[in-house]
């Protein structure tokens, strides 16, 4: 194990900032090795854009990032999906605003360029000029390279990088356990949480698989449920686990019986779930169904990190977007089923309010936590965060990936050395 | 145009004084000035109407309401704990609708928050909707309209 060294004779690469046990605390805020990680991990790999819920018809959009980039994922009139660079070709301007939408084209409101929904230049308005300039079919919004996994869509400035599903890998069994809560329906995008904290992206990615803080940090929220419910949520001494699933990803198991939901469904209806089963029963679903719901309803008993921007985090997306050094944005998106019953949505949703989003009785707290790290991160020259909970205690999985207990910080020693592998690359420009 | 000033007189003293027991963490006070179905709101999107079929920054009834203010008193929050304080301003109010059982009312809010030596300011368009009762009015309703509801927003440990 490591000892706490001064960081002196070691060269300040941020690849050699990550060791096995510990990180240098100038990962959070230098903001050279911010921008060094927007070139080699964020358009480096691929990054989650949303869910193709979001983007039901053909011609509905909504706008993301890529690191630094916006783009629009848009659904062509064939129902093709895109990705498009949010830029138009003439001088620049952006040719979608708003979270998301619907739309027949893209035109760009300065000089009135329009663009289809694949992103194809379709219209110049006084066209002449451009006689013998330029072609039209030479200047479609620029598009990324995208692929979806369980209607997880993610992209990629990478044009020769491996599938999304090698890149997914282990992580794909646990995305198939996750869309089960979706009830039977398929999974569909609710709405979405949006905040923002004065904090590195790192410590976001570290906060997905640490169960360790939860049981302190969300003390308040844990007082506001009734016994049964806090009990689920007391996991620390239980049998959870964490799994380093490769390629940074990683999950972190707190409520083994909650990790298919398909499984056990005869369970009784918990008291926080009473309301719902007597809403679908007056809805005239049979028993097995309401059961069924119900289950669904909990969300899965795991976290699911996948490096960097996205996890699957027991009932909800969260996709963090680095802004700088030291700012990061965050969404919170809710998930249902689609055509589920209405009741079903809606409880989904008021849990979903309870504890995430910038009113919920969790968030704040973590808020609160992740700008204390980045403020102590500034004290003194030098110093390490440490990540070696539970190093001396692993296990292999069944599926053969190296574990440890569900409040070692197994996941974030595997997101770092994803991290210190892409970092120490040379850059690509 | 006739403005019923004595009206809008009663609803404006009414809501200064839920401003000013907010801010001063009155809230058990507070909790007392709602109706039993009562639903506090703060939407996502502020063009919607249907709050118990979309998501919400939150959507409290008595329970939600109770569990929020005990979050907040509890000494157990670390986050509420660091707001040193809210100063809210209410104004441009303006009765929508008045029928026997209840009014509408709108008005302008501008709440200031400290937090970390950190000024946050939340501009917001306010909607009560208020049944009269023996000594004033009881909240009904009290739609949260913030400015930048659908932007990123900081972490909210008060009460708007
Ligand atoms: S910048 Fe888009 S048309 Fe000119
Ligand atoms: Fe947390």
């Amino acid at each position: 194990m490591s000892e706490l060294i001064e960081l002196k004779n070691i060269s300040q690469k941020a690849a050699d900032m990550v060791e096995e046990g510990r990180v240098h605390k100038a990962l959070y805020s230098d903001p050279e090795i911010f921008e060094e990680e927007l070139d080699k991990v964020f358009q480096n790999t691929w990054i989650y854009i949303g869910h193709e819920s979001e983007v039901p018809d053909a011609g509905s959009f909504k706008t993301a990032f890529v690191g630094r980039h916006p783009v629009i994922l848009s659904r062509d009139r064939k129902k093709n999906l895109h990705v498009l660079l949010n830029r138009c070709r003439h001088r620049g301007a952006t040719v979608c605003e708003g979270r998301k939408g619907k739309t027949k084209a893209f035109t760009c409101p300065y000089h009135g360029w329009g663009y289809g929904l694949d992103g194809s230049l379709r219209a110049i308005p006084k066209a002449e000029e451009y006689e013998g300039v330029l072609d039209k079919n030479d200047l479609p919004l620029d598009s990324l390279r995208h692929e979806s996994y369980q209607g997880l869509v993610f992209a990629t400035f990478k044009d020769d990088i491996e599938p999304l599903e090698d890149f997914l890998g282990g992580a794909k069994k646990w995305i198939d356990l996750f869309v089960k809560q979706g009830g039977g329906y398929p999974l569909k995008v609710l709405g979405e949480h949006r905040f923002n904290f004065p904090g590195n992206w790192k410590i976001q990615l570290e906060n997905t698989t640490d169960a360790y803080h939860f049981p302190i940090i969300h003390k308040s929220f844990i007082s506001s449920l009734d016994d049964a419910t806090a009990d689920i949520f007391d996991f620390l001494d239980g049998d959870g686990f964490v799994e380093d699933l490769g390629h940074g990803h990683s999950v972190m198991v707190m409520i083994p019986d909650l990790v298919d939901l398909e499984d056990d469904l005869d369970q009784p209806i918990p008291e926080r779930f009473e309301d719902l089963a007597q809403a679908l029963r007056d809805e005239g679903q049979d028993e097995e169904q309401v059961k069924r719901l119900v289950r669904a309803a909990h969300g899965t008993g795991f976290n699911l990190n996948l490096f960097p921007n996205v996890s699957c985090s027991m009932a909800f997306f969260r996709v963090l977007r680095p802004v700088s050094a030291e700012v990061t944005e965050i969404q919170h998106v809710a998930l249902g089923g689609e055509g589920a019953p209405a009741s079903f949505n809606r409880k989904r949703m008021r849990l979903h309010e309870h504890f995430q989003g910038p009113m919920g009785f969790g968030t704040p707290d973590d808020g609160e936590a992740w700008e204390r790290v980045q403020k102590g991160s500034m004290a003194g020259k030098d110093g390490w965060i440490l990540v070696n909970r539970g190093m001396e205690n692993l296990h292999k999985s069944p599926d053969g990936n190296v574990a440890g207990a569900v409040c070692s910080e197994t996941g974030m020693r595997g997101a770092y050395q994803k991290y210190k592998q892409m970092m120490a690359a040379e850059g690509e420009k | 145009m006739t403005i019923n000033t004595d009206l809008l007189n009663k609803a404006t003293a009414f809501i200064w004084h839920e401003a000013d027991l907010l801010d001063h963490k009155e809230y058990q006070d507070w909790l007392s000035l709602w109706s039993k179905d009562g639903l506090y709101i703060v939407p996502t999107d502020n063009n919607e109407t249907d709050y118990e079929n979309t998501l919400n920054l939150a959507l409290d009834d008595a329970d939600m309401r109770r569990m929020r203010v005990a979050r907040l008193e509890s000494g157990e929050s670390v986050s509420a704990g660091s707001v040193s304080g809210t100063v809210r301003m209410i104004s441009r109010l303006r009765i929508l609708e008045e029928t026997a059982d209840y009014i509408v009312v709108r008005c302008a809010m501008t709440l200031n928050e400290l937090r970390h030596g950190n000024l946050v300011s939340y501009p917001a368009d306010l909607e009560y909707r208020l049944k009269p009762s023996a000594d004033g009015f009881v909240i009904d309703r009290k739609v949260v309209k913030l400015m930048h509801a659908d932007g990123f927003l900081r972490t909210v440990s008060f009460i708007f």
